[in-house]
């Protein structure tokens, strides 16, 4: 259910109509334009490091949330310089430890290369977080990894596949059985 | 009657002004409602409400736009996107920070009735008589029996949604049916009240949050996005609730776009005679006249109406004859709890997003016990599974992974504190007559901090918060004390006090100011003390009392 037919739903519920309703419809909240994006060449790059973070299961993969543009967004808008200048390095030493391990970029490798791979960024990130300086920018692949989870699990694909999602759940129950494999609530 | 005079002016259409401009205009006044802001119509203009989390770009995160724009509002609140909106810009409605001081506001017709978090409260004789008890500041000039109808009055109509329980330092009220704890919140209150004995309680939150429908609003529907405003009316508002019932009499102008510079005032008659609006649109002045005049502006804003007016008799404005205006600002200090992880409870779950947690009401300080602080404070929190957030040590990415983060985590409980700051005659706030808004305007400088006796409660808040989370078995309880800036809770108190005696204190017992007996402060601004319940309920029941005898001493023409 859309923004304005929800909006309509509300009136029909409270007996009236809702003046403008029709101009309520919401704005999609796609990235608008991927291309004007600041490192948008590497789209295709930054959504193979998602979907190998998050790869397609019985559900869909980062890729399908469009993850990509998503990460360069959150970096544009969100993040400081020095975070930043860190994230559009990190893209390049992706590139370059797959060079170094497998003598082939990172989009040349076959999917379990790219795990193996970033499974080692992983760990380095890990290890360079615990011990960095407070004021010292984030490793690019923890940033990679967090936009992943963040992008992945609220967009419409995440949240409505892999997740559980309840636009107007209309009460609350404190304790439902749960079993292994029921979904997580979006 | 002519154009610009009404029986009645109201300034501020949040929480309190709403509540005056109902009850005036069901009594049958013709009611001027002013509002500084612009207009925000039920349903139609909650923009962001309705939303996925995906039609937000940032889903939700904070800009660097918004950091630049709303700088205490990000260091409090964190990730803003959503219902942004609906507050204020820093930079374009600038203040002097003396001392570390966050204003936090939000200038439209609602105000923060749209963004408030709802839990509401009643005072109690424990409150009432504190600062007579302690020889704090001055008395409040009323008792909680003076307040306790209005109350019910109010409770009954806003919808408070809330359990009975005979707490006599948190009176129950005229509830709906309460919200319920969840499985872990159930064992953890259990075990609470077994350890001290009865002593301390965990309840359900009482929230203006409507479980059952009231007349032209539905029930609460379980989203947790009140702070985007809802549009079943979900939740107590301006909007949802009091504008409409004053909109029905027929006897309400609601004013938008109108920021009140002054309150005029005739010195032969002692009396106010009215308000002069300046035109947020326009920059045109209006002059609007009535025989009763409500400060609703919240706190501060109420106070720097009055540190304008009538100048020319008091040159620290009207209400300042005390000494006392501007003075005695409180806010309540939190950012201090603990939380841990629950284990046990992995083949239970729950249903819909409360808008809601649990509240330990204040046990410290009580019967005798005395602490190396006085007053005490309450808690709220909740306990819940984690999500996709969560690290998972054995897993680092894949598909593997994926899978495990759809699935919910453990349960955590966590707890924060809320306390009681003490009215200090030296926590002020004032003119700054060298700094101006874009409208010429000079703005207020805040000069407040806290002392000995909130940080030594910051202890308790912080320790006591792990000891009730182990004492019901909480695992790994980590503390934290968050660093807490004034202002910071959104509950700015007092600057314009109530009390007995002229001298010492800004209004009387009904909230009237002393110096203008036609004009009534019922925001924040009268607050003697704190408390350290939150403090919205108690300004609506303030206001509806107000109200009530503002119209009968009209009737008997002394006003």
């Amino acid at each position: 259910m859309d923004r304005r037919e929800a909006i309509q739903q509300i009136a029909i519920l409270l007996g009236g109509t809702v003046v403008g309703a029709e101009l309520l419809a919401s704005c999609t909240s796609t990235v608008k334009d991927a291309t004007t994006l600041v490192g948008s060449e590497y789209i295709p790059m930054l959504n193979e490091i998602g979907d190998t973070i998050l790869p397609p299961t019985d559900t869909p993969g980062a890729k399908a949330a469009d993850i990509g543009s998503f990460m360069l967004l959150m970096i544009q808008d969100c993040y400081n310089p020095a975070n930043q200048e860190a994230f559009y390095e990190g893209i390049r030493k992706v590139d370059e430890a797959s060079n170094l391990k497998y003598n082939k970029g990172f989009m040349e490798l076959e999917a379990t290369q790219r795990e193996e791979l970033l499974i080692e960024l992983d760990k380095e990130q890990e290890e360079y977080m615990r011990k960095k300086k407070r004021d010292e920018p984030a490793h690019y692949f923890r940033m990679m990894k967090e936009l992943t989870l963040l992008g992945y699990f609220t967009s419409e694909v995440g949240a409505t596949k892999a997740l559980r999602y309840v636009p107007i759940p209309g009460r609350y129950e404190g304790e439902i059985p749960y079993k292994k494999g029921d979904r997580a609530w979006a | 009657m002519a154009e610009n005079v009404y029986d009645a002016i109201v300034v501020g259409s949040g929480i309190s002004g709403g509540w005056a401009a109902k009850e005036l205009t069901e009594k049958g006044l013709k009611t001027l409602l002013l509002e500084r802001g612009r207009n925000v119509e039920h349903v139609k203009d909650y923009t962001d409400a309705g939303k996925a989390p995906w039609e937000f770009p940032h889903r939700g995160r904070t800009t660097h736009q918004m950091r630049e724009e709303y700088p205490g509002l990000v260091w409090h609140y964190g990730n803003v996107e959503q219902g942004i909106d609906f507050w204020v810009k820093e930079k374009e409605s600038p203040y002097v920070k003396v001392a570390p001081f966050d204003w936090i506001r939000g200038y439209h017709v609602g105000g923060r009735s749209l963004t408030w978090g709802r839990q509401s409260y009643r005072l109690s004789d424990l409150d009432f008589e504190a600062n007579a008890k302690d020889g704090i500041a001055v008395d409040w000039p009323i008792r909680y029996k003076d307040l306790a109808p209005w109350y019910d009055h109010v409770e009954r109509f806003i919808g408070v949604s809330g359990s009975v329980e005979g707490i006599p330092q948190l009176p129950d009220g005229q509830f709906l049916p309460p919200m319920e704890m969840n499985c872990v919140e159930k064992d953890v209150a259990a075990s609470i009240r077994k350890h001290y004995g009865g002593k301390r309680h965990m309840i359900i939150g009482r929230t203006a949050n409507i479980t059952k429908p009231l007349p032209g609003r539905a029930g609460c529907q379980y989203q947790n996005s009140c702070k985007l405003g809802c549009f079943y009316g979900g939740y107590f508002s301006t909007q949802s609730s009091t504008l409409p019932a004053a909109v029905k009499t027929g006897n309400l102008t609601l004013r938008p776009w109108s920021i009140v510079t002054q309150v005029l005032y005739d010195k032969d008659s002692k009396r106010a005679t009215g308000v002069e609006v300046l035109d947020a649109e326009t920059n045109k002045t209006y002059v609007y006249k009535a025989k009763i005049i409500f400060l609703n502006a919240s706190t501060l804003n109420t106070a720097w109406i009055l540190m304008n007016s009538a100048t020319d008799i008091w040159p620290d404005g009207l209400g300042s004859s005390s000494g006392e205006l501007g003075h005695n600002i409180m806010d309540h200090h939190f950012r201090c709890g603990a939380s841990g992880n629950v284990e046990g409870y992995e083949d239970k779950y729950y249903y819909g997003r409360r808008p809601n947690g649990i509240y330990i009401p204040r046990y410290r300080n009580l019967n005798g016990e005395k602490r190396n602080y006085i007053r005490g404070f309450g808690y709220q929190g909740g306990a819940g599974r984690s999500g996709w957030g969560r690290h998972i040590a054995e897993l680092r990415l894949g598909g593997a992974f994926k899978d495990a983060l759809t699935e919910p985590g453990g349960w955590t409980m966590g707890i924060s504190a809320w306390g009681e700051i003490l009215p200090y005659h030296e926590n002020r706030v004032y003119l700054d007559k060298d700094t101006k808004d874009k409208w010429g305007l000079p703005v207020l400088a805040m000069d407040a901090t806290l002392r000995e006796n909130e940080k030594n409660m910051r202890i308790d808040m912080m320790e006591d918060a792990k000891e009730m989370l182990e004492v019901a078995g909480v695992k790994n309880v980590s503390t934290y004390d968050g660093n807490y800036v004034f202002g910071g809770s959104i509950h700015e108190m007092g600057t314009a006090r109530m009390g007995r005696d002229p001298r010492t204190s800004v209004l009387n017992e009904y909230n009237q100011v002393w110096d203008a007996m036609n004009v009534f402060v019922t925001d924040g601004a009268c607050m003697t003390s704190s408390a350290c319940q939150n403090p919205s309920l108690t300004y609506m029941a303030l206001t509806a009392r107000a109200v009530d005898h503002a119209v009968s001493e009209l009737k008997k023409q002394n006003l």
